[in-house]
């Protein structure tokens, strides 16, 4: 009798924390918590007003993260009373949150693919999106080299372990570009992408765990953005050079159904703007309006 | 309708009033509803196309020889570990015990970046067996051991709570006779902790089958090696619903069925 009794109660606690545990697993909100630097951390209060009166919501591609974490500093205090929202996640994430009825006033993508998709789904109108940035890809390495990698033909060599990001998210598709442009050099050989693509031991849902993989040493070698190799100074990079590497466009657009659209477009003129585009630069994005 | 009439059938002839229902309603519907439209939504997709694609059926055999390793390990460590904490007392049990619960109540993310501190290639223990040239991270092992961190403790809890509820006259009795330790569990205590045993086994099972987040950080994402099912709903959904709708569907019908063992198991005997 006590052992049916205690079996259903360990029976309902299991179901209870299966799902609990499966939320923080795979569901978007729990992606948003554990890829993002918190919110909180800028919602700092404005020292001109106490009381904000207006909040902004950005959905932001991961690769942008330090760099929008910067620029909305710098937007709320040039905009006082207003407090920005991040959310950042791989673009199509972004994208899916957005079908599904996420209400913000901002996307920015790192690719045209997911603009062009929500365009087709009404979320953003088709005039009112722009460039702002541009990125490329490179070679991290963690501290150390322990794959002893010293340039990129090193990639190519049997058991070296390299991860990127999965080939849904944006970068995970340069990756794969970059390593078939590479194969074009004579100095690396026709089968450059097929010998380095056998190395690879994880395709990351979202770039900035390639980072995190990486800088663990976890991984020999890492491909990510120019802007995440910025972000984290103590990984060695070896660069890509120009005519084998992409260029990625970082457009940004006002959601159709922004709530705040004034206000949005500020901030996206914030972005374009001077000091938008200063802190771009300082976190390794090519800016699209020199500063 | 008066609730009376829905619930005539209590022997108590004590019904429940819509204090009652109506909360309980409400949280049905929350876990009830989203259930219902997964399985709606994928009505209209051509399942079959999905459900044999190779990246499904890669996952599907990863998560299913995975997920028995996982148990098997799960079941010969976890018994004689339940078995001790359930049948002797001593110094240092309290510990144990708060250690096994632990993974239970961990966020499965916490369990994978403690298994890469321990066993990461710079981690306490792994970079003493990189020494020797083994590295575990990214591999099928390391999704075995994210799955018997998370799922093990749902086993040896379903184990300890079926030996304890043994009664002990009957180990008396036996030991009188002559039998040693062993005997007595062999013997005994396994064929009466048997039911308590399966149920924990198929608790362990599930668990193990739906384990993300340790995996994610642990063993990482790769077709055929580390991407087990949940992983590939994950990758899947951010390629297009289709896979991920389809995939989702396996592991809840699976989940159905399992509980619905578990719960026979239950009620009868």
């Amino acid at each position: 009798m006590t052992i049916n009794k205690s079996l259903v109660l360990l029976a309902l606690q299991i179901v209870f924390f299966v799902n609990a545990c499966e939320a923080t697993g795979t569901s978007l909100v729990a992606k948003q918590g554990t890829n993002v630097v918190p919110t909180a951390v800028i919602q700092r209060d404005n020292p001109t007003n106490i009381n904000p009166t207006q909040t902004l919501n950005v959905f932001a591609a991961a690769s942008l993260t330090d760099a929008f974490m910067t620029i909305g500093i710098g937007f709320e205090a040039t905009h006082p009373g207003v407090k920005v929202n991040f959310n950042f996640a791989g673009s199509q994430i972004l994208r899916t949150q957005l079908e599904q009825g996420a209400v913000a006033d901002i996307v920015a993508f790192a690719d045209q693919k997911n603009m062009d998709a929500s365009i087709a789904d009404n979320l953003v109108a088709a005039d009112e999106y722009q460039d702002f940035a541009t990125n490329s890809m490179t070679i991290i390495l963690p501290p150390g080299n322990p794959g002893t990698v010293s340039n990129i033909k090193d990639l190519a060599r049997p058991g070296l372990k390299l991860v990127v990001a999965d080939a849904s998210v944006p970068a995970g598709e340069y990756a794969r570009q970059v390593l078939t442009n590479l194969s074009k050099d004579p100095a690396n050989g026709p089968d450059f992408n097929s010998k380095v693509m056998a190395n690879l031991v994880s395709n990351e849902t979202d770039v900035r765990q390639v980072v995190t993989k990486v800088e663990l040493g976890e991984a020999d070698a890492g491909i990510v953005y120019a802007s995440d190799a910025i972000a984290a100074q103590e990984l060695i990079t070896i660069p890509i050079p120009d005519q084998f590497n992409v260029v990625a466009h970082y457009p940004i657009a006002i959601l159709s159904h922004s709530p705040n659209r004034n206000l949005a477009s500020a901030f996206v003129e914030y972005v374009a703007s001077p000091s938008g585009q200063a802190i771009m630069s300082e976190w390794g994005f090519t800016p699209v309006h020199k500063p | 309708m008066k609730p009376h009439r829905l619930f005539a059938r209590n022997r108590n002839h004590d019904m429940p009033g819509w204090e009652f229902i109506l909360p309980s309603l409400a949280l049905m519907s929350l876990i009830g509803l989203p259930i219902l439209a997964l399985v709606w939504r994928s009505v209209n997709i051509d399942i079959l196309s999905f459900a044999i694609s190779e990246s499904a059926v890669n996952a599907l055999k990863l998560s299913l020889i995975t997920s028995t390793i996982s148990v098997l390990i799960s079941l010969i460590t976890g018994t004689p570990l339940a078995y001790i904490q359930a049948h002797w007392k001593f110094r240092g049990r309290a510990f144990i015990d708060l250690l096994v619960d632990l993974p239970v109540v961990l966020p499965p993310s916490v369990a994978g970046i403690a298994l890469l501190m321990a066993f990461g290639r710079q981690g306490t223990i792994g970079a003493w067996l990189d020494s020797f040239g083994i590295s575990i991270p990214f591999t099928t092992t390391a999704v075995v051991m994210a799955q018997v961190f998370v799922s093990a403790p749902f086993l040896v809890r379903s184990a300890r709570i079926g030996f304890a509820a043994i009664d002990l006259q009957l180990e008396e009795a036996a030991k009188v006779e002559g039998a040693s330790n062993w005997h007595v569990f062999r013997h005994i205590m396994l064929p009466l902790a048997a039911r308590a045993l399966v149920t924990g086994v198929i608790l362990c099972w599930t668990r193990a089958l739906g384990e993300f987040g340790a995996t994610l950080l642990f063993a990482g994402n790769l077709e055929g090696k580390t991407q087990t099912m949940p992983l590939a709903i994950y990758v899947g959904f951010e390629q297009g619903l289709g896979i991920a709708l389809v995939l989702s569907l396996i592991l809840l019908a699976v989940s159905l069925i399992l509980l619905t063992l578990v719960r026979s198991l239950e009620s009868h005997g």
